[in-house]
């Protein structure tokens, strides 16, 4: 089926008796242009391949990594995954997954038309954003960023257990970021359109976001502080849902760091709140037909209408809370498997981003966050960030706000959501839409 | 790492079709780690790493192409890739004479970590997690990592410069999570260094965790922070990534020749209170962003940025130098890894000691917030606006600090809170290791400050 099938299946071949042995092999190749002041800044072509390695021995697990392919480096990296296991302490959950016979679901994210595109035809497209953006708005000075890439990438999964798993899929995107200044005023934006292939390109929308975002807040001042509602826009949801995610992984749960532990069945959020993990769902950008430990990914629900239904699980955490992994296993190639809630989206409501500001009368309308990472304690649940957007009142959009924090809890936000927007947008991340929070403290002046 | 008539013969390859510059990154990075967590060590990892990247520079264009494969098809082929953008020009041949630099060599490694018993850096993991286990309670899980890297690099460009380097790197740190009443909380403690398994001839792993666990206990009954501005004060070491944020990426030369920072333009005026001198500075002993060479080859180098207020300089890497016709970069070329292009970047950034008595300062100033410890941060170099976690806090009340707080986030703008700082102490600590973040790449980088004060900056937090 696959050369990198073979090299894993080979890999996974020399386990020893009593070893288990699984190896994620990988390569990806990809092209990137760069465009300033109407000139190609750089140009990249990009070629990666490796493999990881996982080994089991009497409870105990090791991992190796290394960045080629050659025959004597299979060898070494197994094993130098063994010599680290010797090293591990022994746990009776640790072990690698066995198949479970579920059927990854039938997702192609592989587009033939991207190997055709000639390096000319990418470069052109760079051009014409950064050409377009400047245009869009007399206001817009300077445009730093103005970028095309795509690429696409090819994973194989083998254990001695039994696990085989492949699959391949292509991206491309374009991503652009504008400076903006008036009256001595200077705000930023940012655009960007993502796809599997250039059909999937809206290289006009990612002109106007950029454009938008940086002049809309031209003008803002900082709020007063208070506590007042708040719409996040899709990107902040977005940003709200990654870390929101931490405390529903079986990791957190099994290791007493999660703030939804010995929950499920009571009510954890408002009941707007439908929660799932889905990247089964091939409209998203994050969909993905199997796990990073070979099992087929499927659909988790994890709140339902405010109600905790459940965590994700890979083969590790399942087996210690004593249930099954609902191929949630994530990596990067460099790192052993985690556990992590892929494609994490809300069920979208019935309202438009306008509706939702109209039902709330006054408010702000978060139109990005930053130090989210720092800011927020996934353990704790202390919730704090910086942000910028636009405050409304009389449900309409008034004056641009800038340099202020929004603050809660995590445990807190899920309880004052008042509505899903319907506004459902393709983030590079998933699926995301607007998000009304009843009650958040805004520091301001 | 490899032979210089190889590179000479893959820099030649790379300009034949007409690029002005050319210059051949190797490098070779083993990493190891070990991490313990919930009572057990569960993940000992290893990972190699080895490749070149290869750069093709004509007019304001660059090529880039990397490989894993080291033989001499291998980069051959890359140099070609990487000169696609030069295919205008006919160059003809281009004979290379590479001369091997001499630099100076900022740090000796004691002790290669790849020369100690993996049982011996497991044996670390455990002690700190019997100490934060110990030290009360209220912890109710630990984790513990351990790290070291050694990175050999070679650089090479049709300038004719050969230089390597190898670097090595340590670092160590603790998580406890507390559990009370009021629900969770978690301690953070980290040290790095570019030294080898030395690190730990200086540490108290016991004290160290300990530290961890207190930081965790602490913010069990840590008050919910204030909301908006207010004095604070920060202790040495805790938050040089304040200036890391709030004007060093705003004096990266790539974001000033894009207009893309509110410093561009200002060098010679005063942009700081005269209490401010800011220095970035590669050559920094055993700090945890210091290196002989930066990831062109060039020397690494102490800049003063800012003196008594005033803009004095900008950092440079190659390209950016080059574009402003200055005879070399001032070391802040660096890349993540070898399949990456080098841009500017910091490397251990600080203020240096005012005058003042630390603890007079706290005693001047009547209410507040004292920052034991900042965490990450972020800003936008074009408005100045940054942001920053705040790890382990204070209120300051009577000129005393008195109760902790809980996380939130610290935000201001560059160029105001530069000015507003009204108080600079006569200590200096440097703080923890951090990895810098931009644009997709992550490098080691350290910061540091004394004792100092800012007028005002805007807490995140949710008491009224």
């Amino acid at each position: 089926m696959s050369e990198l099938l073979d090299i894993a299946s080979k890999v996974a071949g020399w386990a020893r008796d009593g070893e288990q042995v699984e190896a994620y092999v990988a390569r990806s190749n990809s092209t990137a242009v760069r465009i300033f002041d109407a000139e190609i800044e750089s140009l990249s072509s990009s070629q990666s391949e490796g493999i990881a390695v996982r080994v089991v021995h009497d409870g105990r697990l090791g991992f190796a990594y290394a960045g080629s392919l050659d025959t004597d480096v299979l060898e070494e990296t197994l094993n130098e995954a063994r010599d680290n296991a010797v090293f591990a302490e022994a746990d009776e959950w640790v072990g690698l997954p066995e198949p479970d016979g579920v059927t990854p679901a039938d997702i192609n994210l592989w587009r033939d038309s991207l190997q055709s595109v000639p390096t000319e035809r990418k470069i052109e497209l760079a051009l014409e954003l950064e050409k377009k953006l400047r245009a869009t708005d007399p206001r817009i000075m300077t445009v730093p960023v103005a970028a095309y890439s795509d690429g696409w990438a090819e994973e194989a999964i083998a254990s001695s257990l039994g696990v085989s798993a492949w699959q391949r899929g292509t991206q491309c995107g374009l991503s652009t970021y504008c400076v903006a200044v008036e009256n001595g005023d200077t705000q930023t934006g940012f655009g960007f359109s993502f796809g599997r292939e250039h059909a999937d390109l809206e290289l006009d929308k990612a002109v106007s976001d950029a454009a938008a975002r940086a002049t809309r807040l031209l003008g803002a001042t900082k709020p007063k502080s208070r506590r007042m509602p708040v719409i996040l826009d899709p990107m902040v949801t977005d940003d709200f849902l990654s870390v929101i995610g931490y405390p529903l992984t079986g990791e957190a749960l099994v290791k007493g760091r999660s703030l939804f532990a010995n929950r499920v069945g009571e009510s954890v959020g408002s009941p707007v709140v439908t929660l799932v993990s889905d990247p089964t769902d091939a409209t998203s950008m994050a969909a993905d037909p199997i796990d990073a430990e070979g099992l087929a990914s499927r659909r988790v629900p994890l709140i339902d209408k405010g109600v905790l239904t459940g965590f994700v699980h890979n083969s590790y955490t399942a087996r210690r809370a004593g249930t099954k992994s609902t191929g949630s296993a994530v990596r990067s190639l460099k790192t052993a498997p985690g556990v992590g809630c892929r494609a994490i989206t809300l069920e979208p409501g019935t309202k438009s981003q306008a509706e939702l500001m109209a039902e709330l009368g006054e408010g702000v309308l978060v139109l990005s966050v930053s130090g989210l990472h720092s800011g927020v304690n996934p353990v704790s649940g202390d919730f704090s960030t910086g942000a910028d957007g636009v405050m409304f009142r009389d449900g309409q959009p008034a004056e641009p706000v800038r340099e202020f924090t929004i603050s809660s809890t995590l445990q807190r936000m899920l309880g004052d959501v008042t509505a899903v927007g319907n506004d459902v947008e393709q983030l590079p991340s998933g699926l995301s839409m607007s998000v009304a929070i009843g009650d958040v403290s805004v520091s301001g002046e | 790492m490899l032979e210089s008539s190889v590179v000479q013969k893959v820099l030649g390859a790379a300009l034949r079709s007409g690029g002005e510059w050319a210059e051949v990154f190797v490098e070779d990075r083993r990493t190891s780690r070990g991490r313990l967590d919930d009572g057990r060590i569960e993940d000992m990892s290893s990972m190699r790493d080895r490749g070149a990247g290869i750069r093709v520079v004509v007019g304001e264009t660059t090529g880039f192409a990397h490989t894993a494969d080291l033989s001499e098809d291998g980069l051959r082929t890359a140099a070609e890739a990487a000169s696609a953008v030069a295919r205008s020009g006919g160059g003809g041949v281009k004979e290379v004479a590479l001369t091997q630099q001499s630099q100076p060599q900022i740090n000796t490694v004691k002790v290669l970590p790849e020369s100690v018993e993996k049982a011996a850096k497991v044996a670390i993991l455990k002690r700190a997690n019997d100490a934060a286990r110990g030290a009360g309670g209220a912890i109710t899980q630990v984790s513990a990592a351990y790290g070291d890297t050694r990175r050999r690099i070679l650089v090479a460009n049709s300038d004719g410069l050969l230089a390597t380097d190898d670097q090595v790197r340590t670092n160590f740190n603790v998580v406890a999570t507390a559990s009370g009443d009021t629900g969770m909380q978690t301690g953070y403690n980290s040290t790095g260094f570019t030294v080898g398994w030395e690190l730990f001839d200086d540490i108290d792993i016991e004290e160290f965790a300990r530290v961890a666990a207190q930081r965790a206990i602490t913010k069990l009954r840590a008050r919910p922070a204030p909301s908006g501005p207010v004095p604070v004060v920060l202790a040495k070491g805790s938050g040089g990534v304040m200036f890391h944020e709030a004007c060093g990426h705003g004096l990266e030369a790539d974001a000033v020749q894009k207009n893309m920072t509110v410093y561009a333009g200002r060098k010679g005026e005063q942009v700081a209170s005269p209490l401010v001198t800011l220095v970035d500075d590669g050559t920094m002993g055993p700090e945890w962003g210091s290196f002989s060479i930066d990831d062109e080859g060039r020397p690494a180098t102490r800049n003063v940025l800012i003196e008594n207020g005033v803009l004095t300089d900008y950092m440079y890497d190659f390209l950016r130098a080059r574009k402003e016709g200055r005879p070399t970069s001032s070391g802040n070329g660096r890349r993540q890894a070898y399949d990456m292009l080098p841009m500017v970047r910091m490397t251990n950034t600080y203020v240096l000691a005012g005058e003042e008595d630390p603890d007079e300062i706290l005693r001047q100033t009547p209410n507040g917030v004292y920052i034991a410890h900042l965490g990450g941060g972020q800003v936008n170099t074009a408005t100045g606006d940054f942001v920053f976690g705040i790890e382990e806090a204070y209120l300051i009340e009577n000129g005393a600090i008195t109760e902790p707080i809980r996380e939130a986030n610290l935000i201001g703008n560059g160029p105001e809170t530069l000015k507003n700082i009204d108080a600079v102490g006569n200590d200096f600590a440097m703080g923890s290791p951090g990895m810098c973040g931009k644009m997709g790449q992550s490098v080691p980088v350290g910061d540091g400050q004394p004792t100092l004060r800012v007028t005002a900056l805007t807490v995140g937090g949710t008491a009224a």
